[in-house]
């Protein structure tokens, strides 16, 4: 019996401290990248590459999916209303949804996949051919040069990339309404207009913004903590991904419970 | 001196230091360990001024990391390691980046950006020290690809170059700061013999042109006894045996000869003996 479970027992414990290890590195490396922030000497002419290059490029990817999501909202609503529920109501539901729950989550989840795989893979690469140590070596901090512009792109371009992917959702939506559903453009307006709040374009934007820090954060880690050439870079990149979707949905459900009750 | 080439560095770091220490690296029994697999433990080495010393092993014996521990990219568990004195664990960061400008380090395989191009590579370090001009920058890059006989690679990305080239653009990176160390991680493994006699010849010349203090890890013995005044074989997590190249040639401890002339057998009886030795750790 007590063979039975010590095993188990043994293995749970030893990952909650495997869990607990990593936990005090990342904190650490956070520590790292907010104590780098004031070398802005390092960081500073790297920046708008990379908002370019993780920001202005995401937006088509992130524009396609918004396109999609809002004409499935519109058709979706207008199924379950059955005619019970005035169909102006459609332009409530898909605004709603597109500025609160889908614009943000679902750009979170495709640039968790383009953006923070891209990072780890990159960083993770540096890491093992020993990059990251040369340019310790000439006398660099690795994590201004690197990590810094990354998440700043991250942080100040996905709120704008959620804009645009907002906006075309609710703009897919309208037309799906009005050549699809027998709806005028006055009703669509009408029932965006319904339950309109400021604060839900607020509310898009802090979680975006949260989105795009643990993405470029949780991408710039595994990087850096990539160990064993390239089977280690691709291991670094899954669970880059994994991880950040993961968090993603929890600071999802994290925001609609602080903000929303 | 430990400013050379770079006058317009600020030498703040070392102004209010006494300096009873000579021009040296110096390992003071230093230990690491990953997890429960111990890889250096007691390391005692001194490299003096104009010193090339090459650091022989078995693979995976901690010569890497030994060189990095130099210039702090891997703290020691135990022990101190100074560098002309100052002791690289205490420094901030700096004094560490300071220290690091002196240290030039050669990369297994070179470690170039390869997003640049050479010129790139070899500008990145001048530019984050600041106080070079443009025009100075541009010289110290093609003297430097001279030295290493690169001339006219600037332009090139690291991904066009073939090994051996990858591997002197690397150092031609590492000197761009004229520094006094140079430290070589395996600057030959996987060259061909006349390209690793090119290597070898380079390291001479950084010697005797730069006047370069040196460490070499190498596995290749024939290049260790050509570039090298002094041996030091690393075994264990320390400096099994220690000496010119005609010394450690003549040893009679039969993991230096094992490991010299390519004989696993005398390393297995070495081991035994050792073993058989010091049953406790103590010596008899
Ligand atoms: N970050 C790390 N985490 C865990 N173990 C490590 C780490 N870095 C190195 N090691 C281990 O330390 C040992 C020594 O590594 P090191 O790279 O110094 O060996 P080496 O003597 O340079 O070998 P080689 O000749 O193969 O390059 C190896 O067994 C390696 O697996
Ligand atoms: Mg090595």
């Amino acid at each position: 019996m007590k063979d039975l479970t010590f095993g188990p027992f043994a293995a749970v414990g030893k990952a909650t401290e495997d869990i607990l290890a990593s936990l005090g590195k990342f904190g650490e490396f956070f520590i790292e990248i907010l104590r780098s922030l004031r070398d802005v000497s390092t960081w500073s002419p790297l920046l708008v590459q990379q908002m370019r290059r993780l920001g202005v490029d995401s937006i088509p990817i992130s524009l396609f999916l918004a396109m999609f999501t809002g004409v499935v909202l519109a058709l979706q609503a207008s199924y379950t209303f059955t005619g019970q529920i005035p169909l102006y109501f459609v332009g409530t539901l898909v605004g709603k949804t597109m500025m609160l729950e889908l614009g943000p989550v679902l750009t979170g989840l495709a640039l968790s996949g383009r953006v923070g795989a891209n990072i780890a893979a990159q960083l993770g690469t540096m890491r093992v051919s020993e990059q990251i140590d040369a340019l310790e070596t000439l006398a660099y901090n690795p994590v201004a040069y690197l990590v810094v512009p990354r998440v700043l792109a991250g942080v100040l371009m996905f709120p704008v990339i959620v804009i645009f992917a907002n906006a075309l959702g609710i703009s897919a939506g309208l037309v799906t309404a009005v050549n699809l559903l027998d709806m005028s453009t006055q009703d669509f307006i009408r029932g965006l207009r319904l339950f309109y709040a400021p604060f839900d374009i607020t509310f898009s934007l802090i979680k975006t913004t949260s989105f795009g820090l643990v993405i470029t954060v949780i991408g710039s880690f595994m990087g850096f903590t990539t160990r064993g050439g390239a089977e280690g870079v691709g291991s670094s990149t899954t669970r880059a991904v994994v991880i950040s979707s993961m968090l993603i949905l929890v600071l999802d459900a994290f925001w609609a419970v602080v903000l929303l009750q | 001196m430990l400013l050379r080439g770079a006058p317009s560095f600020s030498a703040s770091w070392f102004v209010d230091f006494d300096w009873p220490f000579a021009d040296m690296i110096e390992f003071i029994n230093v230990s690491k360990a990953f997890g429960s697999k111990v890889v250096l433990k007691g390391f005692n080495l001194k490299v003096n001024e104009g010193d090339t010393v090459s650091l022989v092993g078995f693979s995976g014996s901690g010569k890497s990391i030994s060189l990095k521990k130099i210039v702090g990219l891997i703290a020691p568990d135990e022990g101190t390691i100074r560098v002309d004195g100052l002791d690289v664990q205490s420094l901030n960061r700096h004094e560490l980046y300071e220290l690091r400008r002196n240290v030039g380090f050669v990369f297994q395989f070179a470690a170039l950006f390869d997003s640049m191009t050479i010129a790139e590579n070899l500008a990145m370090g001048l530019l984050k020290a600041g106080g070079y001009t443009e025009d100075a920058i541009r010289e110290r890059i093609e003297e430097s690809l001279r030295l290493v006989e690169l001339e006219g690679f600037g332009p090139r990305l690291p991904s066009e170059l073939s090994g051996g080239q990858k591997k002197r653009a690397g150092l031609a990176r590492a000197i761009a700061f004229r520094p006094k160390y140079l430290l070589y991680d395996e600057p030959t493994s996987g060259l061909d013999p006349v390209t690793t006699a090119v290597i070898d010849r380079l390291i001479l010349r950084m010697r005797d042109e730069l006047g370069v203090t040196s460490i070499v890890v190498t596995h290749d013995m024939r290049s260790a006894e050509r570039i090298s005044n002094r041996i030091a074989m690393l075994y264990d997590g320390r400096i099994l045996e220690e000496g010119t190249p005609e010394e450690l040639f003549r040893s009679t401890n039969p993991i230096v000869r094992g490991f010299v002339d390519g004989r696993p057998e005398l390393v297995e009886q070495g081991n035994r003996e050792l073993q058989g030795l010091s049953p406790d750790g103590s010596m008899p």
